[in-house]
This record gives C-alpha cells, structure tokens and sequence, in this order.
C-alpha cells in the first residue's frame, strides 16, 4: 500500500474533522448544564449574579454551538462521502441509532435554542427556563444516541451480519451494547469536568485581575465544586471503563498499557517508547505490577499482550499508548487542582490564594486535551477495525472515491477549519475581555422584559 | 417489503421537500443579502431568519440521517457519486452557519461575514440544485456500487437545475421578507419577488420541457396512455400558484406570496418523484432494491411515527413565538460600542 492513498488521507480527514466536532459538544454539554444550575439560581433567589452570570455564558454557549453545528452536519455526510461501504455495511445497524440522534435530540435543541437566545422577552422567565432546560436535554440526548453508535462500534451485539449487510435482531442489545453505559457516563462526565474547568478557569483570571468581582467569585466558586466532585468520579469511571475494556477488547488494553507479552506480574510504564517494528518496548520507566494490580487487583495478575494477534491486527501502539498517559496525566491534575480549592475553601481562603488562581486558569484548556487524548485511546484503539473483530477499516472506505478527491478536501478542511477555529477564538476572547455586563437597576426592576438574557444585541444601551 | 418501502421513500421525500422550503426561504435570505437597499436591511433580513435557521437546516441531516436508515445503499452509492458537490455545499454551509454567531460580533469586519453569508448561502443553493439534476440525469451503478467518475454529475442539465434552485430559493427568501419586514424594505423584496417569480417560472418550464428528454421511461411516464389526464393537476396547479403569486405581490398581500411560492416549490417536486418513481437512484434502483432490512425499518418507521408530530408541534411553536415582523434591532444584528 503507498503510504498516502486514498483510505490513509479519509482516515486523517476523518480524524481531524470528527476531533474538531467534539471540541465543541464538550463545552456545549456542559455548559447547557451550567445555564439551567445559573438560571435556576436565578429564579429561585432573584439574586441578579445569577441572572448576570446566565447572560454572559450563555453568549459563549451560542458561539460554540454554532460551531457545533456546522461541524457536525459535515461528519453526518462525511459517512456516506468517504465511509460509503462501512456505511452500506453498517447502516441498518447505526442508521437508526444517528436518525434517533436527529428526530430527538437535533431538532430539539434547534427548536429550542432560538426561544432560548432570543425569547426572554417574548415567552417569560418560566418559560424561558423551560427552553433552557430542553437545550440542555437536547445534547444530552444526543450524547446517548451518537454514543451507542460508537460503542456498538467498539463492541457490537445485537445484530448479524447477512448477505454483507447487519441485521438487527435485537436493538436493545445494540443501544445498550456492552460498552456503552460506560461510555456514556465517562463522556459526560468529561463534556462536565471540562466545562467546569473552563469556567473556573475564567473566572480565576477575572479574580486575578480584579474585575467583575461578585459575579467571578460566584462562578468560581461553583466551578470549583465541580472539579471538586467531578475529578475523582471521572477517575473512577475511568477505571471501570478500563475494566470493561480489557474484557471485550483486550489488545486495546494491551496498548494502552504498552504490552507485549500475555503474562501476570506486569509492571505499570509511566514512560517508553514502543516500537512496533521490533515489537517490543525503549526506556521503560516502570512501576512493578503496576498494570497487574490496575487491572486484576492481584500482582500476579496476568495482563493481555500485543503479541497475541498479528501485527496488521494490532493497532499503532504508540499513539494509544502516550494518549492514555496524557489522559490520565491530566485527570490527576484535575483532581489536585480539586482537591487544593477545596482544601481552600474550608480553610476560607477560596478566592484569596494567588497560586490556585494561576493554576486555574492553566487548566482552562486542558479539558479539551484530556477529551481529544480519551478519544484517542479509544479510536485509535480499535484500528485495524471499524466494527472492532468484524470489520476492517481498509474495507470501510468509499472505493470510487479517488485520492486527488480526498486530499483535495482535507486541505481546505484544514484551512477553512483553522481560520474558523481562529475566528472563533478572536470572537470567544472578545467576550471574555468584555467580561459580564452589569445589569442597570432600572433595567430589572422598572421593566424585566428588557433583561432578554442571551444576546448583547438584545438590550438597546439607553446611551 | 414493498409498502415498508414505499413508506420509507415518503418519509425521505417529506424530510427533503421540508427542508427545500425551510432552508430554501432561509438560504434565499443570504443569497439576497447583498443586494439588500442597505446595511439596515440586511440586519432585519439576518434577524428575520436567526431564531429558525438552525431548526431548518436539521431537515437536511433528517434527510441524508434518514437516507442512511432507510435506504443504507442508496447513501453509500449517491454520496460518493456526488462526492464533490456534496462537499462544496458542506464548506458553504459552514461560512453560512458560522455567520449567524460571527457577524454580530463583529464590529470592523462585519463586510467581511456578509460576503461569507451571501457566498455561503448562493453555493449551497447551487449545489443543491446540482445534486438534484445529477440524480435525475441518472448515475452509474454497478452492484451496489457507485461506478462512475467524480464528475459525472456535472452537466449542462445539473447545472440549469442548480441555477433554477438559486433563483428558487431567492424567490422563496424574497416573499418571506415580504412576509417579514415592512417599509422600504419590503418594498425593495417585493420589487426582487417579481423578477425571482419570473426567473423561477422560466426555470421550473426549462427543468420540465428537458427532463422528459433525459430518459425515454420519463417520457413515458408523463406521456404514455392516459397518464397525461391524471398528471394534469400538476401543471394545472402550478399555473395556478403563478398567478396567485403575482397577483398576490401586486396587490400587496403579505402571507399570500410567500404560501405562493412554496406552492410552485411543492408542485415541482411533486414532479420531480412522479418521474423519478419507483427509483431512488435512477436509472436502475429502486426503492425496493435499496431499502434497509425490516427490523431496521419498523424500528426508524415507530420512532419517526412517535417523535415527528411533536417535532413539528414545537417547530410551529417556536415559529408562533418570533411571529409578526422583523426589526433592525435585536437579534443578532445589533452593534454594540465599547
Ligand atoms: C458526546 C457528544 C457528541 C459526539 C460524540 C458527537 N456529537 Fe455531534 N453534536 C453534539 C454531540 C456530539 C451536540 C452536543 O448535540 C451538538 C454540539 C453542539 C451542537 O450544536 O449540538 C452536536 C451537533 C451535531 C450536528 C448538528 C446538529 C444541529 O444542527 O443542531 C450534527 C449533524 C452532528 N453533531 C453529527 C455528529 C456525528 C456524525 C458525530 C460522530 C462522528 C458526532 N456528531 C459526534
Ligand atoms: C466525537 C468524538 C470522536 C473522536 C475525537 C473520534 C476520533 C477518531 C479518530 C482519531 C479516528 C481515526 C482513527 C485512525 O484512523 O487511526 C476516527 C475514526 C473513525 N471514527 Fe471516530 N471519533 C469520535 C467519535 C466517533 C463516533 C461517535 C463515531 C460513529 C458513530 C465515529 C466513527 C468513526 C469512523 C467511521 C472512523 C473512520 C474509520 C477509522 O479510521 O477507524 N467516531 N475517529
Ligand atoms: C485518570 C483517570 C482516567 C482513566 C483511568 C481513564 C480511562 C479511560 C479509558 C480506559 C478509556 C478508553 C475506553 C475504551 O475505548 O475502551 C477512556 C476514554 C476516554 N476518556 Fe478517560 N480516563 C481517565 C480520565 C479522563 C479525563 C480526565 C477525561 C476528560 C476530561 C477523559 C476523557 C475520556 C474520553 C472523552 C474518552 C473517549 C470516550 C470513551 O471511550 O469513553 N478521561 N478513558
């Protein structure tokens, strides 16, 4: 095979464009989350910090949304333009599954989103909360929809293949595939923790700075809680997912954990340099029975290895490999960083310590890092296969495509992606330089259907 | 089989004829934009569509979604045939979309995402537009396989279709803003709904008089026997939203031409499927051949039965919410000082 054919150049293009998608779900999900906690607030305690703080990420929420809809529409075709036999093969399986995403979940959070945006002044708060809270289902839902197609990927049940196509003989078994609820949890909970990262993250620097003080200290405040109580349960869950990963795709496991041999005793390595040629790993740096005890809770534990399938049926081992340890990496980070504020916190000191500020506010992007390296780990851990065991990636792509085609549009994806990503980094610093907007007196009480919430563009300044 | 695939191909054919007029009056904004009388203009214009464009462009992904689900052969054929134009609408949907968020923003660069919207929106209306000519020229097929080249949908007939859904579409924009604006503006869409509806007119008569030649079986399917009797509402009724459409624009009517035109858009798709039947990648698949396996089908059919009558109900609802006429102000177009 000559190393830039057309199958290598959809794999990257794919890569790149699904890895862009999902930069933005993961602070669209979360933040949702985070709107209905601050509006709720609001409603209940007519406490204007709420309302003020509701305004101000809700701007950053419909930046990020649109970029997550345009980015997504293009991988709904992308199937078909550069997958179309994986899409033949696997259709009646996944179809389904990607059409209940759009009748559920898409057309929920359109409908909604606009009433939510634009609507305060037209529908009233309850109401308006009320749209709020279906945005907020909406990508919910579509997490649990587009997440059993993946996993069905990585573990498929429910389903044989006939005459080359799947068929369905139980979809209850391929929604709820073995995968999946781990997944799932493990997904949403790093859409939260890295929402609650970016939030406190923010709101640090404002601290740091000295500006908008009541309503940064609010929402630092609440991010802080919720790397509290989100880092130690995204490790946990990361561990379960783990567990049932070396149950049903033990070489992924192997790996991640860089090893080559099936034996018991394997040690944990914190660094080395798989090669794949040689099979075997450079400068290990290990803990012994790290991976034994990890895995089997037992030192003598035996632990899959590489070698137990034939390299083409082993995925690029370097890749999975360092993106794990980057995952890991930073989710012990986060539950430090946690564990500092909360620390803090008790002692009373919460907003005054300079270096949990700092550390805060690096942390801001460093959600997106661990998500991208946990996607990693899983789609790159499931090569050579699309459908993991049963079908191979080589066999998904569109064979009338031509290479000149694909390389073409994986060029402009990478330029029109990277200007858009710019923009959208322009206008998304914009925002947070502007910082919240106070709310005048006289805009609440005289007249509440000028406080219109989400657009800037909503209140004509009196000036 | 055969009913559950005739039922399939009508969900397909509703979710695209839905999105043709949903996303059709919304592209049709952007494919306006820049010959709007004035900056003002154009931010109502931006304003009229902001809080519904989302909602009606996810027809479209129900389209290609439901494409996937019901008939998994006819995606994985047409998609690589129409490889390019579906990309090039993709780009041009993304600077369209992204525009939305991006433009009022902006304070020095505002020109700069009305090119992006106005571009967006005119490519993908033309590539849609192609998309549809080069299905129904016809696409090579072998097995259950795409076996042409990556520029067999590029003809002179794809390319007179595309142009017909760009001065579509400008027309369906135009009477919106007639629905939806008031004063100069709406003058200046009624003026553009005039030359649009006659450009239209002129299109929809090209398309109807050239696809029959495409293909004897369309021929005679229009044609043949008697069909021409039972076929005769359609150019009937055409005639008949024509006129409704020009005598409702000069008479002053608000609603009425907007309801005109999508009437001349549902009567041309109508006619599109009636030359199309029974296939779904002409000229040698058929619904039958391509559709999906039951369980997969009654599976979609109970969730599209269940979920697409609320779907619509909320869609009416938020339509209900931003209803009456469009303003400057407010929405995304206001530029704000620091
Ligand atoms: C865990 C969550 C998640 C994952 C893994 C994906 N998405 Fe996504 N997607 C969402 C979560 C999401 C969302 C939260 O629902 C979005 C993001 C922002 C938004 O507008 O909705 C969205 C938007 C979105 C849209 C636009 C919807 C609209 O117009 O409202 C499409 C067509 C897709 N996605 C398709 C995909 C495909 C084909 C994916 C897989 C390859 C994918 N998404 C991965
Ligand atoms: C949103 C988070 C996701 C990310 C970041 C992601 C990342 C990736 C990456 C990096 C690859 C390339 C692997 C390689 O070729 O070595 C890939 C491939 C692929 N993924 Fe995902 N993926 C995500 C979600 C999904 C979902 C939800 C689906 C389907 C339901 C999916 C379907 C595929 C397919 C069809 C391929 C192409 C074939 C292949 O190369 O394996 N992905 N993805
Ligand atoms: C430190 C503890 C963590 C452990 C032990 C862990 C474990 C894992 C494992 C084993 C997988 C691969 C599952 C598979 O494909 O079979 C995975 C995937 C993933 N991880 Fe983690 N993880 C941890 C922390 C994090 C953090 C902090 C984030 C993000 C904030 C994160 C985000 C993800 C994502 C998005 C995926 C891909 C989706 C999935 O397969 O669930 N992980 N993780």
């Amino acid at each position: 095979m000559p190393p830039f054919d057309a199958e290598i150049l959809a794999r990257l293009q794919f890569a790149f464009t699904v890895s862009f998608h999902i930069l933005f779900p993961t602070l669209t999900i979360g933040l949702a989350g985070f709107l209905v906690f601050f509006e709720a607030k609001y409603l209940r305690t007519h406490n204007e910090t709420w309302l003020v703080l509701y305004r101000f990420w809700v701007k950053i929420f419909a930046l990020t949304f649109g970029m997550g809809v345009v980015s997504g529409l293009v991988l709904s075709y992308q199937f078909g333009t550069n997958w179309s036999e994986w899409s033949r093969v696997t259709g009646p399986a996944l179809g389904p599954l990607i059409g209940f995403e759009v009748l559920t979940a898409f057309f929920l959070e359109a409908g909604f989103l606009g009433i939510m945006l634009f609507g305060w002044q037209k529908v009233g708060p309850r109401l308006h909360f009320l749209a709020t809270c279906l945005v907020a289902t909406g990508t919910a839902i579509s997490a649990f929809w587009i997440l059993a197609a993946n996993s069905w990927m990585q573990t498929p049940a429910g389903a044989s293949l006939v005459n080359g196509q799947y068929v369905v003989d139980d979809w209850l078994a391929v929604i709820f595939n073995p995968s999946f609820p781990w997944r799932l949890l493990h997904m949403t909970t790093a859409s939260y923790l890295t929402t609650a990262l970016v939030v406190s993250g923010i709101s640090a620097f404002y601290l740091l700075t000295g500006s908008h003080r009541d309503v940064a200290r609010q929402a630092f405040s609440a991010g802080m809680w919720g790397v509290l109580m989100l880092a130690p349960l995204q490790i946990f869950l990361g561990d379960q997912h783990g567990l049932n990963t070396l149950e049903h795709q033990p070489i992924k496991v192997a790996a991640m954990e860089g090893n080559w041999e099936t034996r018991g005793g394997v040690p944990f390595h914190i660094f080395a340099m798989p090669d794949q040629k040689e099979q075997r790993n450079r400068l290990e740096i290990s803990i012994p029975y790290g991976s034994s005890l990890i895995l089997r809770h037992d030192p003598a534990g035996i632990v899959p290895g590489l070698k137990d399938v034939a390299v083409e049926d082993q995925p690029p081992v370097g890749i999975v490999f360092w993106s794990f340890r980057v995952m890991v990496g930073l989710g012990f980070l986060f539950l430090a960083l946690g564990l500092w504020g909360g620390w803090a916190r008790w002692r009373g000191t919460l907003y005054d310590v300079i270096w949990l500020k700092r550390f805060a506010v690096s942390l801001t992007p460093a959600g997106f890092v661990a998500t991208l390296a946990g996607w990693f780990v899983t789609e790159v851990g499931r090569q050579p296969y699309t459908v993991y065991g049963a079908m191979r990636t080589e066999d998904s792509f569109s064979p009338s495509v031509t290479g000149a085609s694909v390389a073409t549009t994986l060029v402009l994806f990478l330029i029109v992606y990277g200007g858009l990503f710019g923009a959208y980094l322009y206008y998304l610093t914009k925002l947070v330089r502007r910082g919240p907007d106070p709310l005048a007196t006289r805009e609440t009480e005289e007249k509440p259907e000028a406080i219109r919430g989400a657009r800037p563009g909503l209140v004509v300044p009196a000036e | 089989m055969e009913t559950l695939a005739i039922i399939s191909g009508a969900v397909i054919g509703v979710a695209i004829l839905m999105y043709v007029v949903l996303d059709g009056f919304d592209l049709g904004v952007g494919i306006l934009f820049p010959f709007a009388p004035d900056e003002g203009a154009r931010n109502t214009m931006i304003n009229s569509v902001a809080p519904v464009w989302d909602g009606n462009e996810t027809w479209l992904i129900l389209g290609g979604g439901g494409l996937l689900v019901f008939f998994p052969i006819a995606y994985s054929i047409a998609l690589p045939a129409f490889y390019i134009p579906v990309m090039a609408m993709l780009f041009a949907l993304i600077f369209r979309g992204v525009t939305f968020e991006f433009r009022h923003q902006a304070h020095t660069s505002t020109h700069l995402w009305n090119r992006s919207f106005f571009w967006g929106s005119l490519i993908a209306a033309f590539m849609q537009g192609t998309l549809l000519g080069a299905l129904v020229q016809g696409v090579e097929v072998e097995g259950v396989r795409y076996a042409g080249g990556m520029f067999d949908w590029l003809t002179p007939f794809s390319v007179l279709t595309g142009i017909g859904v760009v001065v579509g579409y400008g027309l369906l924009g135009a009477t919106w803003l007639i629905y939806k604006t008031e004063g100069h503006v709406q003058d200046w869409a009624r003026s553009s709904a005039v030359v649009l509806g006659g450009g239209t007119l002129i299109a929809m008569v090209a398309v109807s008089v050239m696809t029959p030649l495409l293909r004897p079986a369309i021929a005679d399917r229009w044609f043949g026997g008697v069909n021409i009797l039972y076929l005769s509402p359609i150019p009937l009724l055409t005639l008949a939203f024509a006129v409704s459409l020009f005598w409702s624009i000069f008479s002053k009517r608000e609603l009425l031409p907007f309801l005109s035109s999508i009437g001349l858009f549902v009567l041309g798709f109508a006619g599109i499927a009636i030359s199309l039947y029974p296939n779904i990648i002409p000229p040698s698949v058929a619904v039958w051949d391509a559709v999906a396996t039951r369980s997969s089908i009654v599976f979609a059919l109970a969730g599209v039965a269940v979920v697409l009558p609320m779907v619509l109900l909320y869609t009416v609802y938020a339509y209900s919410v931003f209803h009456g006429k469009a303003s400057e102000h407010g929405g995304y177009a206001h530029h704000e000082h620091e």
